[in-house]
């Protein structure tokens, strides 16, 4: 059966996904300009719609399968190997949801935006369709169409209704982005070229370049282009200067999804393209990463225990957390690997309702400073208990879920990468003395600043966004099975071809290790 | 499931949900019913796992594994207890002296605002401890070490609105992690070498898998998580901070249970131990030497619960060096009779602190034994319970300790020494506590009016006193119970035996001796004194700790912010992002210069992108590809 014909037959959910927000950015800006108050219910419902299908993808998708499924596909224009090419594998789902579960939490934390609301939640809309199109798209122009998609909206967010110096943050955040775009996008023709060189037409298609075997030389640049415009998003040190800034800036929602999502799309590339299509550059560069990786877990860390504004400090700390799933992604084992795109998950949920949580203070005392709180706890009880919770998560304390990645990525990595995996040990220490400081600072000991005297703890609103995070950030700790099990196979196929197309051994160990041994035995 | 598996599962689970119903109603039920419902639940664990352990009094029975779930399904590890005669025995202790103290409680948190939510912690924390003590492997071994350590940093700062006590209860968080940090890179080599984490695959594979380095570096990092937990040298300094938390729990999670958890941990993992005998040596060493080092600085301090904080260290130590020499039954004996006699001194000088209002200086109470009866009786016995006066409890564990230290002979007979000199001294700082407050001359204040505490409290001290005078009967020379009853958990290990004959009475002599010494030269300096005669450049010395917590402050903490802040301040800002705000600025005095084509920032900078990826494409093509 070919792919158009198999499209028509099935019912294209994943162009619905990424359909349905746009639709509803547009539904947005059509409202009229006096019923202000429909814009909020109307971009939600949408999100939430969107939420609800990625939840029949959850459902309807098969678990312990490799390969891509609900995979659509029409032929845009033959010759140049050009198709509008979706699919999902297990890797690729989890990013989905995260995606369509974060958005409508973003948009429900929205409520202090009041200038331009229906630019504002249309951006937000366009953003999560062109995320979603990022992490589904198969063909690599569909994928840069998507990437810069997202970078216009994100701009905006940040730069129309960000802080004091949204300029400075937005210009740069963009900089940044662009640059690796730039790269990207010569990375993504000259792959097709080369390609067209084996097959006759040059091809954007991604599985029909994994058939295509590409030069040494050729690898090593495409890796390159590759590698820089994702690692900038990662971000990798040293190009995580932007991320504070930009955190910094953003509004509420804005700093939830680029730590939540955003930053996701970076590792998500690595992944899907740099592991995948150049696997040679891989293997051989694995070093590097892996020692900016541990570089940026210590770094980062170290950093955030001395920052003073509790937005900078949880930026540094995912340029501390991003490390580890970096590091879990090069130790090229099956433990890291699930290790590091669990960790994607994990980070986007706690990091997430840390910033929601840093912006339901500023919305109450419109300061960032750690030194302007102080004794917390004793008029918030409720927000200073999640507030806690999510530290703890964050720090990586089980049975929460960021135990789990964390524990996969430094057991996984100590197999083929052991000095590192012992260095990053170290973030685990460090983690716990920047966040608990923090806690410390603003929660404990006596009310120091009359003005927070009189705080009122959660409301009802606040306490349904964080709700769901909370139980997801249980549920993941204790029971990562469904999670895990759904990854595995993805990550298997990924090691499977590397070791495949390059002299690369995952490493053995343990009973696996005794096996041939077992074997000489008579 | 069987009724067996689901009553040890019942174990952990009743606490936990006692904690979880405790933190969403505590508020609503007030006192006195959350205190009620706190004890209940550990009370009715305990009746469980006497239950449960009686099969293994009986003989016979064997270990149960007890599978939950899978959980790391990459690194195959299965949630799931084991229930064997360790287990029983540490599960026992714990919620035993557990509802004991939860009971205490009722009494000493009234009237605290905080009600509540304390004794939601305290379920926690034996929910945790249980989790710790019945894995059935090292993954979940790690997630009760943590969540104990969560506990035990939520309740040093229960007083949270007090700076001293947030501060110590972070300090607390992070010296164990840097163990933990040791115990995960510990894991880390355990699932490289067997590929597995549960103790039936490492312990039962390590004999014929295991080389001596890899064993002696997996129990070296294993011992580093270890001397987190059980406050030993030099990860020892949280513990004495950890006494701004309520007593109760210096009682409960700083005495009798979650510092032992390292103790433990060694006893779990001795078939390592066994393959390491560097490493078991050194656990011997860093014990011996914590021992004798804590029980310095005891007898220099003022406050009473410092005293008992550097007494529990001192302890400790002697349980690390008896199961560093092989003496794992010994260790383990020590670890249960000092968690009846120390949680008792712990809630006894709770009582004290109670009647005084909150005094806790030695040096204003004294002459209380008339207004404090029953904390007084009760006191003593804790007292002559861990000088080692026989028969009290402490007096053969303490003995079983050093008589298999001394059995080893050679460089053990050194570490035998030590023992016995700390010995010595802990008779002589533990009188001088009790000398102090309970006896001499009243040197507390004019209006304070001391009074005994209320049923609640004492009924838990009169227990306690029961364990604390004769505990010891479970393990004597003349009927090893406890040897038997632990036998199965150290099938196959090398394990030290007690002298024979004369040599163990002669031991046990010397060691009364010194008992005895030490409460003599107490009474002769304490008993009839004013006050303390305790000037000179010794005792400040001592009452410092020898300046090592100081030390710590500067090198780790304010090194370690000096660091940070360069790393901030001059690498990141000025280095990393100078050089990217470099860049701008460069790009920015070009662009000025072709204004003529800018039309505005961000299009100028994406037509640059455009215009950037067609010049990289166009080499690339000029050069005929790859």
């Amino acid at each position: 059966m070919d792919a158009p014909l198999r499209a028509a037959m099935d019912f294209p959910i994943l162009s619905v996904i990424v359909l349905l927000p746009a639709v509803g950015g547009l539904m947005v800006l059509a409202l009229p300009r006096r019923r202000g108050e429909l814009v909020l219910p109307v971009a939600l419902a949408l999100s939430l719609i969107t939420l609800g299908a990625a939840c029949w993808l959850l459902a309807s998708f098969e678990t312990g399968v490799a390969g891509f499924q609900f995979e659509e596909q029409v032929i845009w224009y033959e010759p140049w190997g050009v198709s509008y090419h979706l699919g999902v594998d297990g890797i690729s789902l989890l990013m989905v949801l995260l995606t369509a579960f974060l958005f409508p939490i973003a948009l429900l934390a929205s409520t202090s935006i009041t200038t331009r609301v229906r630019g504002y939640f249309a951006s937000m809309l366009f953003l999560e369709a062109g995320i979603l199109g990022v992490f589904v798209a198969l063909d690599l122009l569909v994928f840069f169409a998507f990437w810069e998609v997202m970078l216009v909206p994100m701009y905006f967010i940040i730069g129309i209704w960000g802080g004091e110096r949204r300029i400075y943050a937005a210009l740069k955040f963009f900089l940044f982005t662009a640059l690796g775009s730039a790269l990207m996008l010569a990375g993504i023709l000259a792959l097709a070229l080369t390609a067209g060189d084996q097959l006759g037409r040059p091809t954007f298609d991604f599985v029909e370049l994994l058939g295509v075997d590409l030069g040494r030389a050729a690898q090593f640049w495409l890796f390159g282009a590759f590698a820089l415009s994702f690692g900038i998003k990662v971000p990798v040190f040293p190009l995580h200067t932007w991320l504070p800034d930009a955190h910094v800036e953003a509004p509420t929602a804005g700093s939830v999804i680029l730590a939540g999502v955003l930053l996701k799309m970076g590792a998500y590339g690595l992944i899907r393209f740099n592991l995948t299509l150049f696997p040679e550059a891989t293997v051989d560069l694995v070093p590097l990463l892996a020692v900016l990786a541990v570089i940026g877990i210590i770094y980062g860390a170290v950093v955030a225990t001395v920052q003073k504004d509790i937005k900078r400090l949880v930026a540094y700390s995912s340029v501390s957390h991003l490390g580890f799933v970096v590091l879990g992604i090069f130790a090229l084992t099956s433990q890291g690997l699930q290790g590091g795109v669990i960790q994607m998950v994990n980070h986007g949920l706690t990091t997430g309702a840390l910033f929601l949580l840093v912006g339901m203070i500023y919305e109450r005392r419109h300061t960032r400073q750690i030194a302007d709180y102080g004794g917390l706890a004793t008029v918030m009880p409720l927000f200073a208990g999640a507030f806690l919770f999510v530290s703890l998560a964050s720090i990586g304390l089980p049975p929460l879920n960021g135990f789990v990645g964390e524990f996969l990525v430094l057991l996984g990595s100590y197999l083929s990468l052991p000095g590192y995996a012992v260095a990053a040990s170290l973030g685990v220490v460090l983690a716990a003395v920047y966040l608990l400081w923090a806690y410390q600072r603003m929660f404990t000991g006596p009310i120091t600043v009359e003005a927070n005297r009189g705080l009122a703890d959660l409301g009802f609103r606040e306490v349904a966004l964080l709700a769901p995070i909370v139980a997801l950030v249980l549920f993941l700790g204790i029971f990562p099975k469904p999670a895990l099990d759904r990854v595995e196979p993805a990550v298997q196929g990924i090691l499977d071809r590397i070791e495949m197309t390059t002299d690369y051994q995952v490493p053995q160990f343990g009973i696996e290790a005794d096996l041939p041994e077992a074997e000489a035995r008579p | 499931m069987e009724a067996g598996e689901v009553m040890v599962s019942l174990l952990i689970l009743l606490p936990l949900g006692g904690s979880a119903l405790l933190l969403a109603f505590g508020r609503r039920l007030g006192e006195p019913a959350a205190g009620v419902l706190g004890t209940l639940t550990v009370g009715a664990a305990f009746v469980l796992a006497a239950v449960a352990g009686g099969d293994f009094l009986a003989g016979g029975a064997h270990a149960t594994h007890i599978p939950w779930f899978d959980w790391l399904a990459p690194l195959g590890v299965r949630a799931g207890l084991l229930w064997d005669p360790l287990s029983a025995l540490m599960a026992l202790v714990v919620t035993g002296v557990g509802a004991l103290i939860h009971l205490y409680s009722i009494g000493y948190m009234k009237a605290d605002p905080g009600f509540g939510r304390f004794f939601a912690y305290m379920n926690l924390f034996v929910a945790s401890m249980l989790i710790l003590v019945l894995a059935d492997g090292f993954a979940l071994l790690f997630v009760g070490w943590e969540l104990v350590g969560l506990c035990s940093y939520l309740l040093i700062s229960f007083w949270f609105e007090k700076p001293v006590a947030a501060a110590a209860g972070k300090k607390a968080f992070v010296v164990n992690r840097v163990g933990d940090a040791g115990f995960l890179v510990a894991l880390m080599l355990v699932f490289a070498a067997f590929g597995s984490l549960s103790y039936e695959e490492v312990l039962g594979r390590a004999a014929g898998e295991l080389s001596t380095g890899m064993a002696t570096a997996i129990t070296l990092l294993l011992l580093m998580g270890a001397a987190g937990k059980s406050a030993q040298f030099p990860l020892y300094v949280w513990l004495p901070d950890a006494m701004e938390g309520p007593t109760p729990v210096s009682a409960l999670i700083h005495a009798a249970t979650m510092v032992t958890a390292g103790v433990f941990m060694v006893a779990r993992t001795g078939v390592l131990f066994d393959l390491a005998p560097v490493s078991a040596a050194v656990v011997a060493a860093v014990g011996i030497g914590t021992a004798l080092y804590a029980a310095s600085i005891a007898v220099a301090q003022y406050d009473i619960k410092r005293v008992l904080a550097y007494s529990t260290i001192s302890q400790l130590g002697y349980m690390f060096a008896g199961v560093g020499a092989g003496a794992y039954v010994a260790g383990m004996f020590h670890l249960t009779t000092h968690a009846f006699f120390k949680a008792l001194l712990f809630l006894g000088a709770g009582a004290v602190i109670h009647a005084l209002a909150g005094e806790q200086d030695l040096r204003r109470m004294g002459g209380l034994w008339r207004r404090l009866p029953v904390t007084t009786v009760t006191m003593v016995v804790a007292w002559l319970a861990i000088s080692g006066i026989p028969p009290l409890a402490g007096f053969w564990s303490k003995d079983e300790i050093l008589a298999t230290l001394f059995a080893r002979g050679g460089a053990w007979r050194a570490v035998w020494a030590v023992g016995l000199l700390t010995a010595l001294l802990t008779a002589f700082y533990m009188s001088r506590l009790i000398f102090l407050a309970l006896f001499g001359e009243r040197r507390w204040a004019e209006g304070a009016h001391p009074h005994e505490a209320p049923k609640v409290m004492t009924v838990a001290l009169g227990a306690l006193a029961v364990l604390a005078l004769a505990g010891g009967v479970v393990n004597t020379p003349w009927r090893p119970g406890l040897e038997h009853f632990l036998e199965p958990a150290f099938e196959g290990l090398d394990l030290a035996h007690l002298p024979s004959g004369a040599t163990q009475w002669v031991l046990a002599a010397l060691s009364v001796a010194a008992a005895a010494a030490g409460i003599l030269l107490a009474a002769g300096a304490y008993l009839r004194a004013r006050r303390p005669a305790e000037e000179g450049p010794t005792w400040e010395l001592l009452r410092r700790g020898y300046g090592v917590d100081e030390a710590y402050a500067r090198v780790f903490a304010a090194g370690g912010q000096a660091v940070a802040r360069f790393t901030d301040e001059a690498v990141d800002q000025k280095g990393v992002d100078g050089l990217v705000n470099g860049l701008g600025v460069l790009v920015r005095t070009v662009g000025e210069r072709l204004r003529p084509l800018q039309t505005g920032f961000v299009r100028q900078y994406g037509l640059g992108i455009v215009l950037g990826a067609v010049a990289l494409l166009a080499w690339f093509l000029s050069r005929g590809g790859f």
